[in-house]
């Protein structure tokens, strides 16, 4: 049950966007963040708005999949866009008791809740269409520079990849302890909070020490294979930008171009 | 010189109190000696606690010997600079299939180790899709390790290792936590490898059937090797290998008691088919 879970959150299917290049989908997500802090113009959202859209055409995932990505910060960004339009000081334009919402207040609140769309929808896209594989590759290609000031990058991303894949084994291992102290009589649910803090941890001592027992276990098999760190090694899916990567790269650029005129003369 | 040259090996695990006083020194391996020629197959037998894992981890140089030597391929394990090429030459599969498993896709666990030894990347790819071909795992390739069975991660593991291209395999109890049917998959693979491929096997279990495919069965009691022979030899000792706390083939031990009982059968054997053969030569007599 626990085995089939996907982690980071990857929609299988096929697109351009899917294909390209994970760097590329970095940089490009970084820049497109960016791009929303710059300006705080009506016409830098709706012209990166739908730049977003076009991307969800181009990567054949449902829109409403893209929206339902955005359930996890709904409550952020009410709350952000209510008391943006509570504080700010301005021009009155209603009272309720207390409360006076202003006129820039509102004008700050769409602002801050378009920004906030844009950005988690903007980062979603590029996990929906990366394999958390490819994705922890790109990272370690692109902070390579980082190696000359002695930032251990390869072991980083090797530390990454391999709790990727030990998250879904712990998880099934944290399900059958639970069981196992379950039917010595473990009770998990009654209580206020701390008191079910208190009864896991039967549940953390247990999955610790298998934890420190299968790293053991790993760091050996890896040493008997060879491993020695990065120096040395080569890769057997490395990365490799294609002809498509740089006409993504001009889109990019194109883009920037874009925000920069938009928010400069409009 | 084989292929590998185990002489006078002691090993001692020190145990230690919090402030790292010594507490208690188990003496994992005492004095053994071994030799395996190229190509051989072999079983290493014992009980838990016999010390055949602590010298399993010699031959790959993932222990070094406090005495004695080991030589692999004519290379000695204390030797720094000779330890990639060392466990290059003697692969390890180890117990549990889960915490031996690298990649998140088989075919990239596969490319594990020859990325490590620098193999360009074609040839790597070549490499995978022959040792998965080798154990019959070829048509996972793009799975997730976690969606296998306890069996096919073990054979995953072992094409791992071919895929290093060692002349030495050592399988540490691989099958220790898998279901028959996972148990004879793996051996399969394994007597596979060493009949077609030629590579020398060294067998590490307790599971006796696995034995009686080795060229030579060594029996090891607390650190040291007790009993060493074909498999015929060793087991029609079943008294003796009793007495180490070690069970005997169930036709092995049918046989012996039969034999014990005034039947005037064979002894030793060994595999369900000589068995029946014999009583079906009794019966007709």
């Amino acid at each position: 049950m626990l085995r089939d879970i996907t982690l980071g959150q990857y929609y299988q299917t096929e697109s351009k966007l899917h294909e390209l290049d994970p760097r590329t989908k970095l940089v490009g997500t970084f820049v497109y963040l960016i791009s929303l802090f710059v300006f705080t113009n009506a016409y830098v959202y709706i012209f990166a708005a739908s730049f977003l859209l076009l991307c969800v055409l181009i990567s054949h995932i449902p829109p409403t999949y893209m929206i339902k990505g955005m359930k996890p910060i709904i409550f952020l960004l009410v709350f952000t866009m209510v008391l943006n339009m509570l504080v700010t000081p301005g021009e009155v334009i209603l009272t309720l008791w207390k409360l006076t919402i202003t006129k820039e207040g509102v004008k700050q609140a769409l602002y801050m809740g378009a920004r906030l769309t844009l950005l988690v929808m903007g980062s979603n896209m590029m996990t929906l269409t990366t394999t958390p594989t490819r994705l922890t590759n790109g990272l370690e290609r692109l902070m390579a520079p980082l190696k000359l000031i002695k930032v251990p990058v390869h072991e980083i991303a090797m530390m990454m990849s391999i709790a990727l894949r030990f998250i879904p084994i712990l998880m099934d291992e944290t399900d059958r302890i639970m069981k196992a102290q379950l039917a010595r009589g473990a009770d998990f649910e009654s209580g206020n909070l701390i008191k079910k803090a208190k009864s896991l941890v039967p549940v953390l001592v247990p999955l610790f020490i298998s934890a420190f027992r299968r790293a053991n276990d790993l760091a050996m098999a890896m040493e008997a294979r060879c491993y020695h760190g990065g120096k040395g090694r080569t890769q057997m899916k490395p990365l490799k930008y294609r002809p498509r990567d740089f006409v993504a790269y001009l889109i990019l650029i194109l883009y920037l171009a874009g925000i920069i005129l938009i928010g400069r003369y409009l | 010189m084989g292929i590998v040259d185990i002489n006078k090996v002691t090993y001692e695990y020190i145990r230690r109190d919090e402030e790292g006083n010594v507490e208690g020194i188990t003496t994992a391996v005492n004095g053994v000696t071994l030799s395996v020629k190229a190509g051989e197959f072999i079983a290493i037998l014992g009980h838990n606690g016999s010390g055949k894992s602590t010298l399993a981890k010699h031959i790959n140089a993932l222990l070094v010997p406090e005495e004695g030597t080991v030589f692999v391929d004519g290379m000695d394990t204390k030797d720094d600079e000779k330890t990639l090429s060392i466990r290059q030459t003697a692969g390890m599969v180890f117990q549990n299939p889960d915490n031996q498993i690298i990649g998140q896709v088989v075919e990239e666990d596969v490319g594990f180790g020859p990325e490590n030894m620098g193999v360009p990347t074609k040839e790597i790819w070549e490499r995978v899709e022959e040792s998965l071909r080798t154990v019959g795992m070829y048509e996972y390739r793009k799975k997730s390790p976690n969606k296998l069975s306890g069996g096919q991660k073990q054979r995953v593991s072992i094409a791992s290792v071919i895929a290093m291209h060692p002349k030495c395999i050592v399988l540490d109890e691989p099958t220790a936590m898998l279901d028959p049917k996972g148990r004879r998959e793996v051996i399969r693979a394994a007597r596979a490898l060493n009949d077609v491929e030629n590579i020398t096997i060294i067998l590490i279990t307790h599971y006796m059937e696995e034995a009686i495919y080795a060229d030579r069965i060594f029996v090891m009691e607390e650190g040291s090797v007790v009993m060493q022979g074909s498999p015929e030899s060793i087991f029609s000792q079943v008294e003796r290998l009793k007495s180490y706390r070690l069970d005997v083939p169930e036709v092995t031990e049918l046989a012996w008691e039969l034999k014990k009982a005034g039947v005037p059968i064979k002894f030793p054997i060994l595999t369900r088919k000589e068995l029946t053969e014999e009583l079906i030569r009794l019966g007709r007599r």
